[in-house]
């Protein structure tokens, strides 16, 4: 062992090694760095994407979704108005620090049209480095509750549903089982919450709906990850709640059905939320899963018409991004299908008043600043049931998403409910004063509606 | 256990004192000019900051010989300390927030370290995972240290010094590179000091220490105090020079894994240790992947790319750690050795 390690070792035969791979390495990392050319009718999306880590399945199923409307747009339209749209995946694992690295390697691409990370710490990581480069951050049902104020956070649109309007779509759901929200006075509902920032962050909006219909909350938190929640269920078996709202993440979901169930708790009687309402987290819980509701604010299924074409474009031509087609129509895929179809439109409304080319960072957040689908356009595109509309404007970036509800009856998702409304009246206020706050902090001016209408957004920063 | 201390001949130690010279004209004088962002922001500054906790965590588990597996933890009570001190005391200079923060650090480092009086090896290492688990705890469970905001998660202010905008990435490189270089040299400074002698005669033979007058409780509290002010300070670095936002899931107890790693890698024990184990697992592995990407990016989804990168690295670090079980460092001077043969070994 001695001798081979030390002839390896000789230093004309290692110098000789080494110059050889540094040089190698040198001309290749060189070339990795270079970008190719890219030509006038392209648009990029750059995609934190992961496929491996604890959240693999969240994220093969949103970004094999996204991915595949993009390629059915490519496939089936030959582009948005013949602009292909070209995508580059880097792996983040869902830690931050590799969700910068991507950032920072592939933010000189040209044409970028807007950043979609589904995850909370990389968006924040990410607000003040987009807002200098100019390119909109869009954050599907998640992100800051803050940016759905545009005034404050021109560049971030966390679209569709945040966790404030979430919230009132669960106390509005329930209302509705129990005959009217103002059945609900009275009522006993306990919120199983997951030991971070993220699950605390709905409690005063809790509270808030608690004095308004006149219903009692109690909070219980899981710490991460949640593999144990004996002692928790055995409280809420005490406290005798109407209903358990269940805001959890990754193991902790399954581990609460089946604990549930151990504890006599009807599963009909939970309500999951956005991130508790996926496949992976019922599957592993098997029976202790029957009956249990989650909101969400796309329908799960492959039968909705822009499904079907992917299924038969894409997956026909042999380019679908999910190696398992039993996933097809599951609800992180028909996310990602939904934030394609988002992104997509921003893009067409977009290149209407700038020109059908490929668009900078400011126009296609003008674009998305001005995305308003109603249900006669959501229609158009096949996604009827699928989502049900939303109209952003410029200083609202959430856009007035509806939720549905649906259940789990063993095999699969089904809806059982109409398309809900949370309370953004009641909410607006709240999110304003945060925003605000913020502004105060960083320095930055209120936008007003004058400003919205032109480009760029912000002169400041 | 080898250490650097064993005196060099003089031409190797000449020739380390001018690759040191040569290095510090590089990263201060031709970098800022044509580096790249990308190079600043994703590849130098973390590697510095990770170099930094893990000069911290070797001066008292290489030096010192107190296993611990609460690293991160200590960064994340730099990071918030030196957010709290700089939001609540509003005329308190950045830097000396930053101290103060390294204070806070240092303080819970010795309380946490008050166990190592009485436990050794493993079962020290358990106690200080306590200090993992109870910090990341802690800091979620009360809301004051994130000043109350909704999402936890809290944004770091721009960094300023003397009145220059440290603001871009350049900015915050040279801070960065200034604060690990002043770091690093009171830590090698401190290692061969008197309280240097005594960290590793308690490492070695704690009751022959004890027996010829080491201060034996005070020396271990010490390199407590002292790793975790540093480890401190790079956690404050983390957070207000390189993420900008902070978020107490970041500093998990796979952080305080792979400082540990680092140093092992490196070689326990040497201040060099800690530079060459964090080039090894920070700067490598994304050389790695920008490689295998270029190589194979199209046909390989970046899942399966990504899995093949760490196969890749866990047989370098085998296959390192077989070559020379005492880490890089001692690769390093082997082989320096050979190349220069009028050296005596």
């Amino acid at each position: 062992m001695q001798t081979s390690t030390r002839s390896l070792l000789q230093p004309w035969r290692f110098l000789r090694r080494r110059s050889a791979i540094s040089a190698a390495f040198g001309a290749a990392l060189a070339g990795s760095i270079a970008f190719s050319s890219v030509r006038a009718d392209e648009q990029f999306f750059p995609l934190q994407s992961y496929r491996v880590g604890p959240y693999a399945a969240g994220g093969t199923g949103f970004f094999g979704g996204f991915i595949d409307y993009l390629n059915l747009i490519n496939l089936r339209d030959g582009g948005v108005n013949g602009v292909k749209l070209t995508w580059a995946e880097g792996e983040t694992q869902y830690e931050v620090e590799r969700g910068v690295e991507v950032y920072e390697r592939l933010k000189s691409h040209p044409a970028i049209a807007a950043w979609n990370p589904l995850s909370v710490g990389i968006a924040y990581a990410m607000i003040d480095r987009i807002t200098q480069d100019k390119v909109p951050l869009i954050t599907v049902n998640h992100g800051r509750t803050d940016s759905t104020d545009g005034r404050v956070f021109p560049y971030v649109f966390p679209l569709l549903l945040n966790p404030y309007s979430e919230t009132s779509g669960i106390i509005n759901y329930i209302g509705s089982k129990e005959g009217g929200v103002e059945k609900l006075k009275g009522k006993k509902i306990v919120v199983l919450y997951h030991g971070s920032p993220y699950g605390k962050e709905t409690i005063p909006i809790y509270e808030l709906l608690a004095k308004k219909y006149g219903f009692t909350v109690q909070q219980i938190e899981v710490p991460h990850p949640g593999n144990e929640q004996q002692s928790q269920w055995l409280t809420i078996r005490r406290a005798k709640p109407d209903y358990v709202v269940l805001r959890g993440w990754g193991v902790m979901n399954p581990v609460a059905l089946k604990t549930a169930q151990k504890t006599g708790f009807p599963a009909s009687h939970i309500v999951g939320n956005v991130w508790s309402n996926s496949e992976e987290d019922v599957i592993p819980a098997g029976d202790a899963a029957k009956g249990y509701t989650a909101i969400t604010t796309q329908a799960s299924g492959a039968q909705y018409p822009v499904v079907q074409e992917i299924v038969k474009t894409v997956y026909g031509a042999g380019k679908g991004n999910l190696e398992d087609q039993k996933r097809i129509g599951s609800v992180y895929h028909n996310l990602g299908i939904v934030n394609g179809i988002l992104n997509v439109e921003a893009i067409r409304i977009a290149q209407d008043k700038f020109g059908k080319r490929a668009l900078t960072g400011e126009e296609v957040r003008w674009g998305f600043e001005h995305l308003k689908l109603d249900p006669a356009r959501v229609e158009a595109l096949g996604a009827k049931g699928l989502f049900h509309s939303i109209n952003v404007t410029w200083d609202n970036h959430e856009g007035d998403g509806r939720v549905t509800f649906q259940q789990w009856d063993g095999a699969k998702w089904k809806v059982v409910s109409d398309w809900i409304a949370p309370d953004w009246a009641l909410l607006r206020p709240i999110i304003e004063k945060s925003a605000t706050a913020y502004a105060a902090e960083k320095g930055i001016k209120l936008r007003t509606a004058a400003d919205a209408e032109s480009t760029p957004a912000v002169a400041s920063k | 256990m080898t250490t650097a201390s064993l005196t060099p001949g003089i031409s190797s130690r000449a020739a380390s004192a001018v690759s040191l010279f040569v290095l510090l004209i590089v990263a201060y004088g031709i970098l800022p000019f044509a580096g790249s962002s990308y190079l600043f922001e994703a590849i130098l500054t973390p590697f510095l900051i990770l170099s930094l906790a893990a000069v911290g965590l070797n001066l008292l588990t290489g030096f010192a010989g107190q296993l611990s597996l609460g690293t991160a933890a200590f960064m994340a009570v730099g990071a918030f300390a030196a957010y709290n001190f700089n939001l609540r005391i509003a005329s308190l200079p950045l830097l000396a927030s930053i101290v103060l923060a390294g204070f806070t650090a240092a303080l819970i480092g010795i309380i946490f370290g008050l166990p190592s009086l009485r436990l050794r090896g493993f079962y020290l290492a358990v106690s200080t995972l306590a200090a993992q688990f109870f910090v990341e705890w802690a800091l979620t469970k009360f809301g004051w240290f994130s000043n109350n905001n909704p999402s936890g998660v809290i944004d770091a202010p721009p960094l300023a010094v003397f009145g220059i905008s440290l603001d871009s990435p350049t900015g915050r490189y040279l801070f960065t590179l200034t604060i690990v270089l002043l770091l690093t040299t009171l830590a090698w400074r401190l290692v061969n000091t008197q309280t240097g002698h005594n960290f590793i005669a308690v490492r070695d033979q704690e009751l022959a220490a004890r027996v010829i007058g080491v201060p034996v409780l005070r020396t271990k509290l010490l390199a407590f105090g002292v790793s975790s002010f540093i480890v401190g300070v790079a956690g404050a670095l983390w957070a207000f020079a390189y993420l900008r936002t902070v978020e107490p899931h970041g500093f998990n107890l796979d952080r305080s894994f792979e400082i540990v790693f680092i140093i092992i890698i490196g070689g326990l024990g040497t201040i060099r240790g800690a530079f060459f184990g964090a080039a090894l697992l920070v700067i490598f592995p994304l050389v790695l992947s920008r490689l295998g990407s270029f190589l194979l990016g199209g046909r390989f989804d970046s899942g399966v790319l990504e899995m093949s990168q760490r196969i890749v690295l866990g047989a370098l670090i085998i296959f390192f750690l077989i070559v020379e079980p005492n880490g890089l460092v001692s690769l390093w001077q082997r082989f320096t050795r050979q190349l220069s043969p009028k050296t005596k070994p």
